[in-house]
């Protein structure tokens, strides 16, 4: 193994150098100073980003004896994961000086899940995977858990850890179960030998429910859901919009690099179990999400449809169908950043804006805050102009291109569902007093962030044809 | 039945019963030294595999190490059994049932059809000179390195975690800082207060009047 063998590990390796530097910077830093290791953190960002651009690979390479795989999926899903990553903390950097909670340990822990991350979307191989998935998983509980002063955060750090855990154990029980057929635990490898058929069927499908209930498991899919609202309510904002955005892109990387790629041959088993998973995902998440007056948990309820409405696009198991997934997934990802950090930049300190009722009459305190907002609404719920309408479609598409109508049609119904509880929202905002008469104290970068991000959804709406033409490439190139 | 053969069986059986005894055990330190008992046995059916190496640092860094830590937290730790097995016997049945209903349909399905010798042949023994610790160093730092260092990478992570959730400063909590101490300067310690010299009669009236 040459040296030139770790340059497309490059993004991954300056990461790692650089986390352990901020670790070092940090711990001989007062409270004053710690712009310096947010500015060091944005710094990594920006320098990984730097390197995947630089370069971009045009075909699949597998490096590091097949544990590493640098392709056009995994650069362009590491190139959003920074986004999302880069835009959490400049959310959340308000909220967590108001709350004792602008500490290097968040900074830390943030880089280190998203290292998590950078490994599962470049994953080619079960142990790759599984050690990146249990990178992320680790940092997200022990951010959870960072407000220890609070009984909640510690209560939903627990649950998703001992969870989270579980789901663990399926996935390796699962991934056990193919290597005892296939004798390998390379993805390529997987897919030659099960290619050709195989005589132990049986415990394949065994084993695939494993894996398919543990990826259910990470993903928050009905019925493995119930963390979800928990974790979402329970964990600060800050931790929330984390949660809620970068881990779901590498999710979707994770869940195509399994199934499709390892064991794509399978695809008419593991469709049927998707399948029953969407459904039943667009189905609770839509209509629990009426009940809640906590818009954190709202939002929670309305992930659990949304990664539904993603599973309808990687079950159609074609090109276009994983393209379309992908290209909701990164919607999503950047909805729910607009969507949390809302509720990051209207909390200050001793207040969280997270119940429904804090957006009553937002247009009278901050129309421009109010007009972001409806935006995001719109997109979450599907309607034009914004990109949440394309994502929809384009993933109905797939999934019509397959000849399901049915499950077509009832996905498009249960979004209607769905439409209702984000209406609301703007119903409230419009249409009502405000309870709450302070004014926003939320700083400009935060501002310009939110605001760039509801108009990105808008511009997208317009224009959605280069990020979608994008998602193709990348599938179309790598898978 | 082989010489093999019985020992295999009778480790797996003392292994099954350690196991049973772990979530049974009434006693938290009984639970811990059942722990110790399976993975002595758990080591014992690795040196059966000819994993020597496995085996010796099951012993010694599982038994030896994490499981001595372990007593000595669960020692430490005041738990309340009763509390802790409140819904035992409540939840008794039907997770019992569910776990047995899971085991016949793993047991139906995988059995020793699949993964048994017939189909996977017997494996030929190692001959003697032949040393798994090499083996093993050999893929962890040549065809594994990634993985092992994204495994230390996830140790790395604990240790930031278990420091960021478990290192508290308490305010009340009275302690002594060295570095203050020694960077003290006279100002700090001493103050020189002026004050108008005063006259012994005066003193003396002053001293009358506050007489009650």
């Amino acid at each position: 193994m040459s040296l030139q063998s770790f340059a497309p590990a490059l993004p991954e390796i300056f990461v790692l150098a650089m986390v352990s530097l901020i670790l070092v910077v940090d711990a001989a830093l007062d409270d004053s100073k710690r712009h310096v290791t947010y500015a060091l953190s944005l710094a990594t960002l920006a320098g990984a980003a730097f390197l995947t651009l630089r370069d971009l690979s045009s075909a699949p390479s597998v490096v590091l004896n097949g544990l590493f795989i640098d392709d056009p999926l995994s650069d362009v899903l590491k190139l959003f994961v920074y986004l999302s990553t880069a835009a959490v903390m400049v959310y959340a950097r308000a909220y967590l000086k108001a709350r004792n909670l602008y500490r290097g340990e968040f900074f830390v822990l943030a880089l280190f899940a998203l290292l998590g991350m950078m490994v599962m979307v470049s994953a080619s191989h079960f142990l790759s995977l599984y050690l990146g998935l249990e990178l992320l998983s680790l940092s997200l509980y022990a951010m959870v858990a960072l407000q220890r002063d609070s009984a909640v955060a510690t209560e939903a750090a627990m649950k998703y850890f001992v969870l989270g855990a579980l789901a663990s154990g399926m996935l390796l029980y699962g991934m056990s179960m193919v290597y005892g057929v296939t004798g390998s635990l390379a993805l390529g490898e997987i897919a030659q030998l099960l290619a050709d058929g195989t005589d132990l069927r049986l415990p394949l499908v065994f084993g695939l429910v494993f894996v398919v209930a543990g990826l259910a498991f990470k993903l928050g899919a009905v019925p493995f859901h119930m963390w979800v609202p928990d974790v979402y309510h329970g964990a600060p904002t800050a931790m929330t919009v984390f949660i809620g955005s970068a881990p779901k892109i590498a999710a979707f990387g994770f869940v195509v690099r399994i199934l499709g790629q390892g064991l794509e041959s399978q695809v008419a088993e593991w469709r049927d179990m998707l399948v029953v998973l969407a459904v039943l995902s667009m189905a609770i998440g839509n209509i629990a999400a009426i009940a809640q007056s906590n818009i954190k948990r709202m939002f929670a309820y309305s992930t659990i449809s949304h990664m539904g409405f993603m599973l309808l696009g990687i079950l159609a198991g074609t090109q276009s169908g994983y393209g379309s997934a992908m290209f909701y997934v990164l919607v999503y990802a950047l909805m729910s950043l607009g969507g949390f950090g809302m509720i990051l930049l209207l909390s200050r300190a001793g207040f969280e804006a997270d119940r429904l009722d804090d957006f009553r009459g937002l247009n009278r305190r901050s129309p421009w805050l109010a007009f972001v907002m409806l935006l995001l609404m719109f997109s979450m719920a599907g309607i034009p102009p914004t990109v949440g309408f394309y994502a929809k479609l384009s993933v109905l598409q797939a999934v019509i291109e397959l000849g399901y109508v049915w499950l077509a049609v009832v996905a498009v119904l249960l979004s209607l569902i769905g439409a209702f509880y984000y209406l609301r929202v703007v119903k409230l905002m419009y249409f009502d007093t405000p309870h709450d008469t302070q004014p926003v104290a939320a700083g400009a970068d935060a501002r310009i962030l939110v605001s760039a991000n509801g108009l990105a959804i808008l511009a997208l709406g317009i224009l959605p044809q280069p990020l979608m033409a994008l998602c193709a490439h990348a599938i179309g190139a790598s898978l | 039945m082989t010489y093999t053969t019985a020992i295999f069986y009778f480790f797996s059986a003392i292994l099954v019963f350690a196991g049973l005894r772990v979530i049974t055990a009434r006693n938290p330190v009984y639970a811990a030294l059942y722990l110790v008992l399976a993975f002595f046995t758990a080591a014992g059916l690795w040196m059966l595999l000819e994993a020597e190496f496995l085996a010796i640092v099951l012993v010694l860094v599982y038994v030896g190490a994490v499981m001595v830590l372990f007593l000595f937290v669960v020692m430490m730790l005041d738990i309340n059994l009763d509390r802790l097995r409140e819904g035992f016997w409540k939840y008794l049945p039907l997770a019992g049932l569910v776990s047995v209903l899971l085991m016949i349909e793993m047991a139906l399905i995988l059995g020793g059809r699949y993964f048994g010798l017939e189909v996977m042949g017997t494996p030929s023994p190692q001959p003697a000179d032949y040393s798994n610790t090499r083996a093993l160093g050999r893929l962890l730092y040549t065809d594994y390195v990634y993985a092992f260092e994204l495994a230390a990478v996830i140790l790395l992570v604990a240790i930031v975690a278990a420091i960021a959730l478990a290192l508290r400063r308490r305010k009340d909590s009275k302690f002594i800082d060295p570095a203050e101490q020694v960077k003290v300067k006279r100002d700090e310690r001493l103050r020189i207060v002026k004050m108008a010299p005063v006259k012994r009669e005066e003193w003396g009236a002053r001293g009358e009047e506050s007489k009650p």
